[in-house]
């Protein structure tokens, strides 16, 4: 497990700032719309969201449940189930490949060779009755990967080992192995065809504290090695803060603010990215937690104007209105708010 | 699997054999005062108008034939030492014939129908089961659910007279009742054996349709649990094929319970379908323990239950041997 230095990294400085603006886009997303059919009308569970996802970068996407951060990763991977469909948008890689606009084949070739995803419960994520190498090799070979037994054997170890199992564990059942040891050979599956996108929706939430941490710490050795992105959902702030090199924060299916991490968190500019921060009891306020004011969106009959206006404390009369357009703020930091539209006339844009 | 665990499981399948052999023998003793060769006799001297004297005489020349004049112990370790070599006694109805040759008589015929019906119906029926509950299946595979719900509730011999009176009196394709032609030599020819095949396809068709409907209600149910769960999923996410998925995730986990079913079913074959078997006039032992119980035959009553008994306890044994092998969560290490 040691090896690749992984010191902890809290705060990112002003140079690694302005290095991740001139990074390459590797994905870009824009106008990506998810809906929900429902009998009392269209849920719009993702609702036009434009992110850049830049190579080799560690993003978080924060937000409170039901905004949408689950339903967003499925759709990246096609997985969207009806009574939900993709209503709209692109997500176009850097060689030109529009994820929403593949074959079913295609579909399922993309995945995990190009976008893999490292599952929520790992507790049953596993086929009970396959050993754990037979479920990578079946995995691989599905993927027209070719070779020996002893060559797949080798595989499997080697991928172990990346994620610091013994070899031996590739023999055992999912039932022999502990939480952690299960995610575990999930990441090494997920690392199996070099992917270049990683999709993690809360891969620790059923973890203890030490192992999350231990997890998250392989998985980022894993995305250095692999110069992999990795799209990390998650609600612990602490885990984000220290994983993430850029955070979103989602609010009804919208991306209200994006920003290096330590911009965000040091110095949220949304309003609900603030509440959300100051809800989470830190060392320095120890026990201030405050919550949210206001009950959750309903998306169904979601407010016009922007959507967060009925709990929020800093609205405006024009807030029920006009529907914010994204702002760009500092280097890299954009927030979908109409406090900081400072030109009425172009608020309504979006 | 350990050699300890193999000797305690054959012990226990012993144990449970003795037991309800036990349970077999004392029950009708139980009866106070019930004597079934006197009542035979006293049936047959009435139906027949024989003067009652000699019955007495013969009661007793019958009784210590049957050892039934001996002390009860006496009795129950001759029977015992029976069991054990599988001897089941004269028939009480048909006299001279011994109950292991009526049993055995009719046992081929029963396993042939019985167990390719059983596993034929098990085989579709799981399949269609799974398919219809599989969430990538095409619509119309889905709406095979209704009609398999449809056919597991009608009981065989309804379907057996449905089929019957269609396929076998209607369009003749097939004999009505028997299990080979009437005056066909009962030696290994082609021609007898396509004879006997000919026989035997409306009572299969009657068993295994309902075993169809039966096979897939109960593999509908697991697999409906088991396409949410999260190893699907994953096995989605990492682009697997679908017939993969289907076959080595859904169908491979969620046909584990009905393995449990398929051997108790299998177990049971051996007192054969009576009903489906009386209404096709099959010779298999359905037949048999139909007559006898008509004839109060309480030997080859006994008999059928102790064959039966028998052979549930092997195949609960042997299924338990076969587990771990189908599930690896289950394990008979020591101490297990
Ligand atoms: N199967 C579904 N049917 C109807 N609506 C759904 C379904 N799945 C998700 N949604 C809608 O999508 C929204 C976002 O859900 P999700 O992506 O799971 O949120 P998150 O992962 O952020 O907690 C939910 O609030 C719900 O309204
Ligand atoms: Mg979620």
């Amino acid at each position: 497990m040691s090896g690749v230095n992984t010191g902890s990294r809290g705060a990112i400085s002003a140079e690694d700032l302005s290095m991740s603006e001139t990074r390459e886009v590797m994905l870009d997303i824009q106008g990506l719309e998810v809906h929900f059919e429902t009998r009392r009308g269209i849920a719009r569970a993702v609702n036009d969201v434009d992110l850049q996802l830049y190579k080799g970068e560690r993003f978080g996407l924060v937000g409170e449940s039901g905004s949408g951060k689950t339903t967003m990763i499925l759709a990246l991977l096609r997985m969207i189930k009806t009574p939900g469909f993709i209503a709209g948008g692109r997500a176009v890689f850097d060689d030109g490949t529009d994820l929403l606009r593949l074959s079913p084949e295609e579909v399922r070739e993309n995945r995990l060779r190009r976008v893999a995803m490292v599952p929520q419960g790992a507790m049953n994520s596993l086929n009970p009755v396959m050993r754990i190498g037979q479920q990578i090799t079946l995995t691989m070979r599905e993927h027209g990967e070719e070779g020996t037994k002893v060559e797949f054997q080798d595989r499997v170890a080697q991928l172990l080992d990346q994620v610091g199992l013994k070899p031996e564990v590739a023999q055992l059942y999912p039932h022999e192995l502990s939480g952690g040891m299960k995610q575990r050979a999930c990441i090494a599956q997920a690392i199996s065809l070099s992917p270049r996108l990683i999709l993690a929706d809360e891969p620790t939430s059923a973890l203890d504290v030490v192992v999350q941490r231990q997890i998250m710490q392989t998985l980022r050795q894993l995305q250095l090695q692999l110069d992999a992105t990795v799209l990390l959902v998650g609600h612990d702030m602490g885990l984000m803060a220290q994983f993430a090199e850029r955070v979103g924060i989602m609010y009804g299916g919208k991306l209200v603010e994006v920003g290096a991490v330590a911009d965000v968190f040091r110095n949220p500019q949304h309003p609900y990215t603030q509440l959300l921060i100051s809800s989470i009891p830190s060392f320095e306020r120890r026990g201030t937690f405050k919550g949210i004011p206001g009950v959750g969106l309903s998306l169904l009959d979601s407010p016009t104007g922007c959507l967060f206006h009925p709990r929020c404390p800093q609205a405006m009369e024009r807030c029920s209105r006009d529907e914010p357009g994204l702002t760009q703020l500092g280097p890299g930091q954009h927030v979908s708010c109409l406090l900081y539209e400072k030109d009425e006339s172009h608020a309504t844009s979006a | 699997m350990n050699w300890n665990y193999i000797v305690r499981r054959v012990s226990l399948f012993l144990v449970v054999v003795w037991a309800a052999a036990s349970v077999n023998f004392f029950v009708p003793r139980l009866g106070t005062g019930r004597d079934p060769i006197r009542e035979k006799l006293g049936q047959l001297a009435a139906s027949g108008g024989l003067r009652q004297d000699g019955i007495e005489a013969m009661v007793k020349a019958y009784q210590a034939k049957f050892g039934l004049d001996r002390p009860l112990y006496e009795q129950y370790w001759n029977f015992l030492a029976d069991t054990v070599r599988l001897d089941l006694g004269y028939s009480l109805a048909n006299y001279p014939a011994r109950v292991g040759d009526l049993i055995g008589n009719a046992m081929p015929w029963t396993i042939g129908l019985m167990v390719i019906s059983v596993l034929i119906g098990f085989a579709i029926g799981t399949l269609m089961g799974a398919l219809s509950a599989w969430p990538g299946s095409p619509r119309w595979v889905r709406g095979m659910a209704v009609p398999l719900m449809t056919m597991s509730a009608i009981p065989p011999y309804l379907l057996g007279l449905i089929v019957l009176y269609i396929l076998g009196l209607k369009l003749k394709l097939f004999p009505l009742s028997g299990g080979y032609s009437p005056g066909m030599l009962a030696i290994a020819s082609v021609d007898y054996y396509i004879d006997v095949v000919h026989h035997s396809i409306l009572p299969a068709l009657a068993i295994v349709l309902q075993a169809v409907g039966f096979w897939a209600l109960g593999m509908r149910g697991m697999m409906v649990t088991t396409s949410g769960e999260d190893y699907i999923a994953l096995a989605e996410a990492n682009g697997l094929r679908n017939r993969t998925i289907f076959l080595r995730f859904g169908l491979r986990n969620a046909m584990l319970p009905q393995f449990t079913a398929l051997g108790l079913s299998l177990a049971n074959v051996v007192a054969g379908q009576v009903i489906v078997e009386v209404i096709f006039a099959y010779p298999g032992i359905g037949t048999v323990l139909f007559q006898a119980i008509q004839a109060s035959d309480y030997t080859v009553i006994n008999g059928v239950v102790l064959i039966l008994i028998m052979a549930i306890g092997l195949v609960t044994m042997i299924m338990d041997f076969l587990y771990p092998l189908l599930d690896p969560r289950i394990s008979h290490r020591s101490g297990t």
